[in-house]
Formats: structure tokens, sequence, C-alpha cells
């Protein structure tokens, strides 16, 4: 495959896997956390803390965080850590606003400052390229 | 107990993440995305001692945090989770021997300044 054509189609399956990542992961995250408030807290043993992995929400979260994992390791088997793990954190920015809109915690005005500098950030980062120059790869 | 869990959170997600982007390079690009192909890239990857190395810390990475998000808003818990990126980006460059720019080093910064912020 050309370069230029290798290269275009490493960033369409960078950014469609990254969208995968950090969408699975907020969804996983809000489902999660609802569940988790609704049982309320489990206890401190870890056959309580599987216990609640069967509540509807919870498992529903769960499966999520699965696509999550197997989308972010396969992005991880071309990207680099320093390029994924500031892109991703996007989703951090849109948890907060699920937290408001959905669970309807509050957002201080630190809180909003916080997510400008994560949303800062991650524009910075994605300028980059995803793949280190120059560096081996097996 | 909070501040416990967000220690134990950040300490096994850097261990985690480390581990499984160095798995995942060791094992090559993933680029055939056909049932059989990934099927077959799985049963590889349950062999590989560092997808299991961060498998075992995600693990821990996954009930610190269900334990803390039900003692804490979701606001502050999942946010304290970017702590993480300062030193994943140092030990990506260290360990993993990317080519961390400025651009990438001051994007880290800002987002763990953004948390900082976002804990308040």
């Amino acid at each position: 495959m050309p370069a230029t054509s290798r290269n275009a189609n490493l960033r369409f399956r960078t950014r469609l896997f990254t969208a995968i990542v950090v969408l699975s992961n907020v969804a996983g995250n809000s489902l999660l956390t609802h569940g988790m408030q609704k049982l309320g807290d489990p206890g401190n043993t870890p056959l309580a803390l599987i216990g609640a992995l069967f509540h509807p929400f919870v498992a529903a979260g769960v499966a999520l965080l699965i696509v999550w994992t197997l989308s972010h390791m396969a992005l991880l088997s071309w990207a680099d850590l320093s390029y994924v793990m500031p892109v991703t954190a996007i989703g951090y920015v849109l948890t907060a606003f699920s937290g408001r809109f959905i669970l309807g915690e509050e957002i201080s005005v630190y809180r909003w400052t916080g997510i400008g500098l994560i949303t800062l950030g991650v524009m910075l980062v994605s300028r980059t390229n995803p793949v280190s120059a120059g560096e081996s790869r097996t | 107990m909070k501040w416990f869990l967000v220690f134990l959170l950040v300490a096994a997600t850097t261990a985690g993440d480390v581990f499984r982007s160095m798995g995942m390079k060791h094992h090559g690009e993933i680029d055939d995305f056909r049932p059989g192909a990934i099927g077959k890239a799985l049963g590889m990857l349950v062999k590989n001692r560092y997808v299991i190395i961060s498998t075992l810390s995600m693990a821990v990475s996954f009930f610190s945090f269900i334990k803390l998000v039900a003692i804490a808003p979701m606001s502050f818990a999942v946010p304290m989770s970017a702590a993480t990126f300062i030193p994943e980006t140092i030990l990506a460059r260290v360990l993993l021997k990317e080519t961390v720019n400025w651009q990438r080093w001051t994007g880290a910064l800002l987002i763990a300044a953004g948390v900082v912020f976002i804990s308040q």
C-alpha cells in the first residue's frame, strides 16, 4: 500500500477507534455509576463486589467496558500510549456533562475550568502523529 | 478511604495502560477485523505476559473504581483517574521509547491541571 494511502487509512482507523473507545467508556461508566448508586455501598468483601455485577445497570456498564477494553487494545496495537491516553481524555468532559445532565450532579466554576483545560490539552495532542516516527515496531 | 481508593486507582490504571501498550506493540498491529482474525488475535493475546499483567492491574483498577463511585459522586471519581496522565507520559517516553514532543507534554500537563480544577 502506498505510504500516503496507508497514512490516510491509519488516521481514519485511529479516529474511528478513538470514538468507539471514548463513547463505550463514557456510556459504560455512566451505567455502572447509576447501577452502583441504586445499589448503595456493596461492602468491602470481593464476593459482595462480584455480587454487584448482577445488577442490570452494572451488568450493562460492564458489557460496554468490555467493548472499551477490546477497542482500546486494538488502538494501542498501532498508536502511541502518549497519544491515545490524552485524546481519549475528552471522555472525562463527556462524563462530567452526563453527570450534570443525566444524574443531575452540580458542576462548579472550578469544574468548568477543569473541563476547559482538559479540552485544550486534548486538542493539542490530537494534532500530533498517532505513531512515533522512526521508532521500532515488532 | 476515598483518597486511598484514588491512589489505588491511579497506580493500577498506570500499570495497566503501560503493560497493555507494551503487550499490544509486542503482538503487532491489528488491522484485520473479521471475526476469525479477531478470535485468533484474542487467542494469542491471552498468552501474552504483558497483557496478563495489564489485565490483573485493570481488575484492581476496576474494583477500586466501583468502590469509589459507591462512596463519591461520578463527577469526582471519574476525573480523578486522569491523574494517571503524568506518570503514563513519563513511562511512555522512558519504557515504551515513544517520541513525546512538546505538544504531548503540554497536553498532558493541561489535562493534569484540569484534573486539579475538576476535583475542587
